[in-house]
């Protein structure tokens, strides 16, 4: 898997790079999954409302509610959030894309071409979910923000001014920062299980229509589970 | 010209190719034959350098398989034609761009003569009026044909099908023989025919190869090949008689 990285990472620096498929991929996976983020991102904030204020109220700290919900999803629940729901929309498909081309001996005909299929396949994934992690997590976070505003505000009587005051307040541009590079981070992730799994899904998982259907399950358990993972290990290290 | 020298391939515990050695002169075409799963697909994927062999020597052009470089090999695939058993159209494209896009990818040609050269080798091989389908709305037949397009688009100097006729009734599989040989002789290309067709596919070969055990049992012209009084020859050629058939002890 190592040298598989390494060589999708070493082709984004020497071009050709295929822009138009790029562009394609950054559709699909950043432009298309941003129906589910809105949705996740809104109601993860208004949970967060919910369970903020309950839990700052036993000790009267209501007013520092725009701050928790403000940190929680721009540190922590945006980017990861966001990232497993790209994994589940477009991870998975990416694999059973590649995986079907792998099985149907697209892949070889691309090779048969004098193609490189990381240049081809790999590079424009890679570089789509590099842009659109971190972008979506912060469609996340806004919509998160304004999700916790409604239930905080509207339902629960927190000022607006008091909400996003406070939040300004205690919200740093290193927060922001950190949550950017860990949705960076995810996105690479994702790209390199799934284009790993699904390029090697005849050797790995066996063939046909199964052999597709478990490297599309293993690229997501893989994937879910290396993003909690290193969020750990970013989290520890910019803590 | 294609030549190959001692080959062994291991796959696991399954041996397929045990010091396997074929040749076939520049402009000659040769009919791979042989039992279900003795290696012959195996045997084209090796040729274009897909699958490295354990040992042996393949050498196309004067350019040895087990030791070229990448550069050289992608310049060397780029004059080989590789017809896959299940086409291998890029399902996301039409018929068209799959056609268009060796010459897309592969050369300085402006869109439009990219264009134009597509739709030519579409109506060579009578797809004409299919130019905007997908691979998925394609009978059996005319996804072999598009994929036959796009592999003779860049006039390939070496050819290898994989049983082009197989999953085919008979008169389109015959059309595509045809059409085989109507491309050999526009485009002069060296080539190896994987198949089942024995024995239709002797009128548009030169030379014919039986694999068996790893090995090439048996390589001959055609008609000699058709004349041969070997028992596991006339078994493939359906001519073996009944107390032949019973006094051969070795399954075909």
């Amino acid at each position: 898997m190592g040298i598989f990285l390494f060589r999708t990472v070493l082709l984004i620096f020497i071009p050709p790079v295929k822009i138009l498929r790029a562009l394609k991929q950054l559709k699909f996976i950043g432009f298309q999954s941003i129906v589910v983020i809105v949705l996740t991102g809104g109601f993860t904030g208004m949970v967060l409302a919910f369970q903020g204020f309950y839990s700052l109220s036993r000790f009267g700290s209501e007013a520092f509610l725009g701050p928790m919900v403000g940190l929680s999803l721009i540190k922590e629940l945006g980017p990861v959030i966001s990232a497993l729901m790209v994994t589940g929309r477009a991870g998975s498909a990416i694999t059973a894309e590649i995986g079907i081309m792998r099985m149907t001996e697209q892949i070889d005909a691309l090779e048969l071409m004098g193609l490189n299929p990381y240049r081809y396949l790999m590079v424009p994934n890679f570089l789509a979910a590099m842009i659109s992690l971190p972008l979506l997590s912060a469609v996340f976070d806004v919509v998160g923000i304004f999700g916790g505003y409604l239930v905080g505000g509207k339902l629960l009587g927190v000022g607006a001014g008091t909400y996003f005051g406070e939040m300004a307040s205690y919200v740093a541009m290193q927060d922001v920062m950190e949550g950017i590079y860990k949705s960076f981070c995810f996105g690479i992730i994702i790209v390199w299980v799934c284009c790993f799994k699904g390029f090697y899904a005849g050797i790995l998982t066996g063939f046909g229509a199964e052999g597709v259907s478990k490297a599309t399950t293993q690229a997501v358990v893989m994937s879910s589970v290396l993003i909690l993972v290193w969020d750990y290990f970013l989290t520890s290290v910019m803590f | 010209m294609i030549l190959i020298e001692n080959l062994y391939k291991k796959f696991g515990a399954n041996q397929v190719f045990n010091g396997l050695s074929l040749s076939v002169p520049e402009g000659k075409i040769l009919a791979l034959i042989g039992g279900s799963g003795s290696g012959k697909s195996v045997l084209l994927k090796h040729i274009a350098g897909l699958i490295r062999a354990d040992r042996g020597r393949i050498v196309l052009d004067g350019q040895d398989m087990s030791s070229i470089k990448s550069r050289d090999l992608a310049a060397l695939r780029s004059r080989l034609g590789f017809l896959f058993q299940g086409g291998a159209l890029f399902d996301s494209m039409t018929v068209l761009e799959n056609v268009a896009f060796p010459l897309h990818e592969k050369t300085r040609l402006s869109a439009d003569v990219v264009e134009r050269r597509a739709f030519e080798e579409l109506e060579n091989v009578g797809l004409s009026g299919s130019e905007y389908k997908y691979p998925s709305q394609l009978s059996g037949g005319m996804s072999k044909r598009a994929a036959l397009a796009r592999a003779l688009i860049t006039d390939p100097e070496i050819m290898l099908f994989d049983e082009p006729t197989t999953g085919l009734d008979p008169v389109t599989g015959l059309s595509i023989l045809r059409l085989i040989n109507l491309c050999r002789r526009r485009l002069s290309f060296t080539g190896i025919i994987v198949t089942h067709e024995i024995p239709r596919v002797f009128d548009f070969v030169d030379r014919v190869a039986l694999v068996k055990d790893g090995i090439v049992y048996k390589e001959s012209g055609t008609k000699e090949f058709l004349d041969s009084e070997d028992p596991l020859v006339k078994a493939f050629l359906g001519t073996l008689s009944d107390e032949e058939d019973n006094g051969s002890k070795e399954p075909v």
